[in-house]
C-alpha cells in the first residue's frame, strides 16, 4: 500500500504530462517544454549539489556548450540524435577537465573554478563570432524524427518529454545504485567514506561530470526549442538561477529540480504584471525558503504530509519505499 | 611470526611540534596490539600517518611487506586495512544496514559493475550478519543518526570489519561506551580476531579494557615509544607510571 501510492501518483503525473499539450495553446506548450528542458539541467545540479554535496556555478555554461554544439552540428548536417549525444558527451568531458584540477586542491575550489569557467564560456560565445555568431546569435533548425515533424510544437513537446523521462530514469537508477550511496556518503562524511574504500576524488568527479552532462543534454534540447541562441541565457546569472532552483525545489530530493524549475519558469509568466520586479520577488522567495524550510518546497510538502495523523505508523516494513537520501 | 604491519622510523612534525618522533614497531599476524599513552602523545597522529590520512614527515610503512607510504586511505582500505576514528564517524542519514553495505561495496566488483549491478552490491546478507554479530538487529532499518551514542560506536566498529579486513586500527573504540556494552564489544573483538584471523591495533585510555583485550602493549609518550611488552609488565613499568603521572 505504502509503496504503491507513489507509483500511482507517478502514473497520474505521467498521464497528465502526456495529455497536457492537448488543452494548451502554442505558447503554453512552449512554456511546458521549457520547463522540461530546465528540469533536465536542474537535475544535473541536484546530483552535484544535493546528492554529492559539491558546488557548481556553471550549469548555464554547460547548457551553452550543449546548445552551441547541437546548433553547429545540426547546422552542418549531422543528425540530431548524434548531436544530442555529442552535446552530453562534450559537457561530461569538459566537466572532468575542469573538475579534476579543482578537486585535487580543495572542495570549495569547485565553486571558484566553475564561476570562472562560466565567465570564460560566455566570453568565448560572445567574442568568437566566426563560430557562434557572437551577440548576433545563430538560428537553429528543429530536427526531424523520421516521419514525425518536430516543427510541430506538440510533437516537439512529446519528444522532449520522452527524453526527460529517459534521463530521469537514468538519474534515478544512478542515485539508487551503489554509486548513489557513495555520493551520499561523501556528502555526509568524506573522511569516513575515504577510509572505507570510497575513492572520494573519483566519485566526486563522476557526480560533477554527470551533472554537467545533464546540462549539455538540456542545452541540446534548448537550442531547437527556442530556435535562436545568443550568449544571454548562458551567462552567470542563469547559472546562479539553476542553483537557486534546486535549493527552492529541494536539494537532494528527486522531485526537487522539477518543482524548482517549475517555479523558475512559471514565476516570470505569472508575475508578468510585475515586469522587472519578478527577480526581486524570486529572491525574496528564496530567502524566505532558506529561513523557514531549508529542505525546499518538496521538504515543505513532506512535512505537511507527515503532520497529517496516520492511521498506523508502524505497519509493514517500508523497506523498498524508504529512500536513502 | 609474519609481520602484517611494519612501521620504520616514522616521524610527523606539525610546525614546531614533533607529534610522532622516529617510531618503529611491527604488528604480528593475528595479534591484538594495544597502543596507550597520555593525551597528546601522538597516538592518533601515528594512525593517521600509517593510513595515509596524513603524509609522514619521514619514515616508511609496509603492509604485508609492501611499501604503502603515500597511498591514499581508500587505496589502503581496499588492500585490507580498515580503521575507526577517535571521534564517532557514521553516516547519520543512512540506515544501519546502508552504513554497513557502504562499508563493503567498494570491495565488490568494478566501478561500472557497481553502477549496473545490484543496488545492495549483493551485501545485504553479509550486512545483516554483521548487524546481528554486534547485536544491532532490531535497529537495522533505523537511520544511524537516531541510535544512541554507544550503539553508533558499535556500528562504527562494525563498519570497519564489514569488508573482512586483514588489519584493523581502532582509535578509542571504548570511549563513551557503557560497561555492559564494553564487555560485549571486547567479546566481539576477540571473536573476530580468532575466527577471521584479523590483526588489530587498538588505541585506548580505558586500562581495564585494553589490558584484558590486548596480547601486547606499546606505550607512547611525547611521540616516542617508551615501553613495550605484555600487559602486566607494562602496567608495572616505572617509565610508564612516570609518563602518566609526571605531567
Ligand atoms: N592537524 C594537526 N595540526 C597541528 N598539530 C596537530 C595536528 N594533529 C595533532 N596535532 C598535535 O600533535 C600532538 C599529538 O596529537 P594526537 O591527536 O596524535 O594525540 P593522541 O595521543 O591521539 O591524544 P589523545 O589521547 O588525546 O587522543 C598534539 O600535540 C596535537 O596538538
Ligand atoms: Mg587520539
Amino acid at each position: 500500500m505504502k509503496a504503491r501510492l507513489p507509483l500511482l501518483a507517478l502514473a497520474l503525473v505521467a498521464v497528465a504530462l502526456v495529455v497536457a499539450p492537448l488543452g494548451l495553446q502554442r505558447y503554453g506548450t512552449y512554456i511546458l517544454t521549457l520547463w522540461l528542458v530546465t528540469s533536465i539541467a536542474a537535475m544535473g545540479v541536484n546530483l552535484i549539489v544535493g546528492y554529492a554535496g559539491q558546488e557548481t556555478l556553471a550549469q548555464a555554461a554547460f547548457l551553452g556548450i550543449g546548445a552551441y554544439t547541437t546548433a553547429l552540428l545540426t547546422g552542418a548536417g549531422v543528425p540530431f540524435g548524434l548531436a544530442f549525444l555529442a552535446s552530453g558527451a562534450l559537457a561530461f568531458c569538459v566537466g572532468i577537465l575542469i573538475g579534476f584540477p579543482a578537486l585535487r586542491v580543495r572542495k570549495h575550489y569547485l565553486a571558484f573554478v566553475t564561476l570562472a569557467f562560466t565567465v570564460l564560456v560566455w566570453l568565448v560565445i560572445r567574442n568568437e563570432q566566426w563560430l557562434t555568431g557572437g551577440v548576433m546569435g545563430m538560428n537553429v533548425r528543429r530536427p526531424g524524427l523520421g516521419e514525425i515533424n518536430l516543427r510541430n510544437h506538440q510533437n516537439f513537446y512529446w519528444f522532449v518529454l520522452a527524453i526527460t523521462a529517459a534521463l530521469s530514469f537514468a538519474l534515478w537508477w544512478i542515485v539508487r545504485s551503489p554509486w548513489g550511496r557513495a555520493f551520499t556518503a561523501l556528502r555526509e562524511n568524506a573522511l569516513r567514506a575515504e577510509s572505507l574504500g570510497v575513492d572520494v576524488r573519483l566519485y566526486t568527479l563522476l557526480a560533477f561530470a554527470i551533472g554537467c552532462a545533464y546540462g549539455g543534454f538540456a542545452g541540446a534540447l534548448f537550442a531547437p526549442l527556442v530556435g535562436f541562441i545568443d550568449p544571454a541565457p548562458f551567462a552567470l546569472a542563469p547559472s546562479l538561477l539553476f542553483l537557486l532552483m534546486v535549493v527552492v525545489g529541494g536539494a537532494g530530493s528527486f522531485a526537487g529540480p522539477f518543482v524548482g524549475a517549475a517555479v523558475a519558469v512559471l514565476l516570470p509568466e505569472w508575475l508578468r504584471f510585475a515586469q522587472g520586479h519578478y527577480l526581486i520577488i524570486y529572491a525574496l522567495l528564496v530567502i524566505v525558503m532558506m529561513a523557514f524550510c531549508p529542505s525546499g518546497i518538496v521538504g515543505l510538502v513532506r512535512r505537511l504530509v507527515a503532520l497529517r495523523p496516520k492511521p498506523s505508523t508502524a505497519d509493514a516494513p517500508a523497506a523498498p519505499a524508504k529512500e536513502a537520501a | 611470526m609474519a609481520s602484517v604491519l611494519e612501521v620504520r622510523n616514522l616521524s610527523k612534525r606539525f610546525g614546531g611540534i614533533t607529534a610522532v618522533d622516529d617510531v618503529s614497531f611491527d604488528v604480528h599476524e593475528g595479534e591484538i596490539l594495544g597502543l596507550i599513552g597520555p593525551n597528546g602523545s601522538g597516538k592518533s597522529t601515528l594512525f593517521n600517518c600509517i593510513l595515509g590520512q596524513l603524509a609522514p614527515s619521514a619514515g616508511e610503512v609496509r603492509v604485508d611487506g609492501h611499501g604503502v607510504t603515500g597511498l591514499r586511505p581508500s587505496e589502503l582500505n581496499r588492500r585490507g586495512v580498515s580503521r575507526t576514528f577517535q571521534l564517532l564517524q557514521v553516516f547519520p542519514k543512512l540506515t544501519v544496514r546502508e552504513n554497513l553495505i557502504l562499508a563493503g561495496q567498494e570491495h565488490q566488483g568494478r566501478m561500472l559493475a557497481r553502477l549496473f549491478g545490484k543496488r545492495d552490491a549483493g551485501l545485504t546478507a553479509q550486512a545483516d550478519r554483521m548487524i546481528a554479530f554486534f547485536r544491532l538487529s532490531h535497529l537495522a532499518e533505523e537511520t544511524a543518526g537516531s541510535l544512541s551514542y554507544g550503539q553508533q560506536k558499535l556500528l562504527d566498529a562494525a563498519m570497519a570489519f564489514m569488508a573482512g579486513p586483514r588489519l584493523v586500527l581502532l582509535d578509542e573504540p571504548a570511549g563513551g561506551v557503557n560497561l555492559t556494552m564494553l564487555a560485549s564489544l571486547k567479546e566481539r573483538l576477540h571473536a573476530i580476531n580468532a575466527e577471521e584471523n584479523a590483526t588489530f591495533v587498538v588505541i585506548e585510555h580505558n586500562m581495564e579494557f585494553v589490558m584484558s583485550l590486548c596480547s601486547r602493549i606499546l606505550v607512547l609518550a611525547e611521540g616516542r615509544i617508551i615501553a613495550e611488552g605484555a600487559p602486566e609488565a607494562v602496567r608495572r613499568d616505572p617509565r610508564v607510571i612516570e609518563a602518566y603521572l609526571g605531567h
